[in-house]
């Protein structure tokens, strides 16, 4: 299966969590939903039956509201069973809106309150060195964490100790709670920024599969001791055009009857 | 526009009216610099950073043990620790957030982190990280901090008078205030061998050594009887212990004979220790906590007894709900009501106020 084929899939999934909730963060899961097939469809190691396993790669999702689209994720790599896709959101459900570790297999931390993802992900590679276990360390943020101080603590500490077993993964999708993330606290020039601190940084289109596959292979054998960091400017709801165009998309509105349109939509795009 | 302030003291003197330094009659003045780094005051042998030695000689059969500051290992007693096994220290920066996600991260590999850093800025600048990427998920992670309560003269921001306020209100995370060197060093491997998030009150630098005369050891969530006595009963935890030990002494001099509780462990607290001891307790019951007593020991100790239907008279000394004022640490004890001489005076003024009503 093709990685559009996967993140076709993926964002299939979210489609059909969100129409059982009612709502959900689907904007942010189209628009992630290219980085997450290349992530765990070309470039992460581990195994669906054992999420805990020691070699695996550490997939950190620091961006907890964005738990929608590492379920979709999830399934689509047989770590979260498809079955239960019908639960999100729900009482006693493994897929809380918001991700928690304790709660979802493959679920490595408990994200959500923003800017804590990349200071775990220092400790964690800091681990991983001590154990003399080469698994890479990838944390998924958000444009918005870039306004977290505790964030740019990470970055520098990164650098400080050497760890080439961290990349960060930035979802540049302007968008948070109460706008354009560049209206409230501009993080850019983002790419300046952390090339500045010590890391090796890339830019790409987060949409593009093809760029994606080409910036994840040159950070993971880059063959220094920088910290990486790729990242990737999306398009929230990437994929349901509709819903695409709506102004405010950090909590996308959804009408009921849209639901199966943009799963029609989307259908009606599937990847060969 | 006019800005109306409300003074912060009331009784602080204005800012611009010149001082000079009191004498206290022997040629001698008290400085804050001098009575910052440890409590060595108390006319009592004293052993130099026995957290420091006691975490360094665990890690030898600890292997999963590191240790973390930011900034503070020479100011936490962690530098002993750092020199006698530097490839398992780390210097985390100036930059507490990052010092807790990262010990978070290092326990998800599975070490015991030992993150160092002062109380105010544990608990005041990083409580989210601790909350969030500690506690929540009940990872090994022992947050170790100088300066607790009313240890520094340098004012409310190295003054963490509300720190077990902050943190007794964190699920699951354990809240320990040992009294003494002794304890410190029984403290540490209990707290490594935890298996949940600790907070460790740290007394550093020359720490007295009381209990060691003591038949005491020291246990996760156990208050323990120091002494016995029927007319008034001393609840603390950390080196207020040894203040109302020694109060205990001067007041049998005036017979009024006194119990001591010691209770190190904050949370979980040893309600059915406590409820008993106040059932038995004679006239007073005194919790003596170097804390505010807003959301400390004493206000756990009375929420305890209330629940368990125990009325007894029931006073508090800890520190008053302010700001509190920079200068020597002895002052400021006398102050705030923290000295043995004050732990004596109010004891039986209270006495005092129980017989004539």
């Amino acid at each position: 299966m093709s990685l559009q084929q996967r993140a076709w899939n993926i964002r299939r999934h979210a489609i059909r969590m969100g129409a059982v909730q009612g709502q959900g963060y689907i904007g942010q899961a189209l628009g992630a939903a290219d980085i997450l097939a290349v992530a765990y469809f070309r470039v992460l190691t581990y195994r669906p039956d054992n999420p805990e396993w020691e070699g695996r790669d550490r997939f950190l999702l620091s961006i907890g509201h964005y738990a929608i689209a590492l379920y979709a994720a999830l399934i689509e790599a047989g770590v979260l069973p498809e079955e239960e896709i019908g639960t999100y959101g729900m009482d006693n459900s493994r897929m809380p809106m918001s991700g928690m570790a304790a709660y979802s297999p493959g679920m490595e931390i408990t994200g959500g309150s923003l800017g804590h993802g990349l200071g775990i992900a220092v400790g964690m590679a800091l681990g991983l060195k001590r154990k003399k276990n080469p698994a890479i360390v990838y944390n998924f943020l958000s444009d918005g964490e870039l306004g977290e101080g505790s964030t740019w603590e990470a970055v520098m500490s990164a650098v400080q100790h050497g760890l080439d077993n961290l990349i960060a993964i930035v979802d540049f999708n302007d968008q948070q709670a109460d706008g354009r993330a560049t209206d409230a606290l501009c993080a850019e020039p983002i790419e300046d920024k952390w090339t500045a601190f010590g890391w090796h940084a890339q830019r790409v289109d987060g949409n593009d599969i093809g760029q994606l596959v080409t910036a994840f292979d040159r950070a993971r054998d880059l063959g220094d001791s920088r910290p990486r960091v790729i990242i990737c400017q999306t398009r929230m709801c990437k994929g349901v055009p509709f819903l695409e165009d709506r102004e405010i998309t950090h909590f996308v509105r959804v009408e009921p009857d849209e639901w199966a349109k943009a799963l029609a939509v989307l259908d009606e795009a599937m990847p060969q | 526009m006019k800005i109306t302030k409300a003074p912060p003291h009331s009784r602080r003197k204005p800012k611009y009216e010149p001082r000079l330094a009191p004498d206290r009659g022997d040629g001698e003045r008290l400085t804050t610099s001098a009575m910052i780094a440890s409590l060595d005051a108390e006319g009592r042998e004293s052993v130099s950073a026995p957290f420091g030695h006691a975490l360094a000689g665990l890690a030898t059969s600890r292997p999963d043990i590191v240790g973390l500051s930011a900034d503070l290992a020479k100011y936490t007693d962690l530098h002993v620790f750092a020199q006698a096994h530097p490839d398992r220290f780390y210097q985390m920066g100036m930059a507490e957030q990052l010092l807790f996600s990262a010990a978070a991260g290092l326990a998800r590999e599975g070490f015991t982190p030992f993150a160092t850093t002062y109380a105010v800025f544990a608990s005041r600048r990083a409580y989210d990280f601790i909350c969030m990427a500690i506690a929540e998920e009940a990872l090994p992670v022992k947050i170790a901090c100088a300066l607790p309560g009313l240890i520094s003269g340098y004012g409310p921001s190295h003054q963490a008078t509300e720190d077990l306020a902050i943190f007794r209100g964190m699920p699951n995370l354990t809240i320990v205030d040992p009294c003494d060197a002794t304890e410190i060093a029984q403290a540490v491997p209990a707290v490594a061998a935890h298996p949940g998030p600790v907070y460790l009150r740290l007394l550093r630098g020359k720490v007295p050594d009381v209990l060691s005369s003591y038949d005491y050891r020291f246990e996760i969530g156990k208050a323990k009887h120091l002494r016995h006595g029927k007319d008034v009963l001393f609840i603390a935890s950390g080196f207020m212990t040894m203040r109302v030990l020694d109060a205990a002494e001067r007041l049998q001099a005036e017979a009024i004979d006194c119990t001591v509780l010691h209770s190190p462990t904050i949370k979980p607290l040893d309600v059915t220790t406590i409820v008993e001891a106040a059932r038995a307790a004679g006239k007073l019951v005194i919790v003596a906590e170097n804390h505010s007593i807003i959301g400390g020991l004493g206000e756990a100790v009375a929420s305890c007894l209330m629940r368990a239907g125990v009325s007894k008279p029931f006073r508090q000394i800890g520190l008053p709900d302010e700001f509190l004022d920079a200068g020597a640490l002895p002052t400021l004890h006398d102050q705030y009501g923290l000295s043995v001489d004050r732990i004596v005076a109010r004891t039986r003024a209270w006495l005092n106020e129980g017989s004539a009503s």
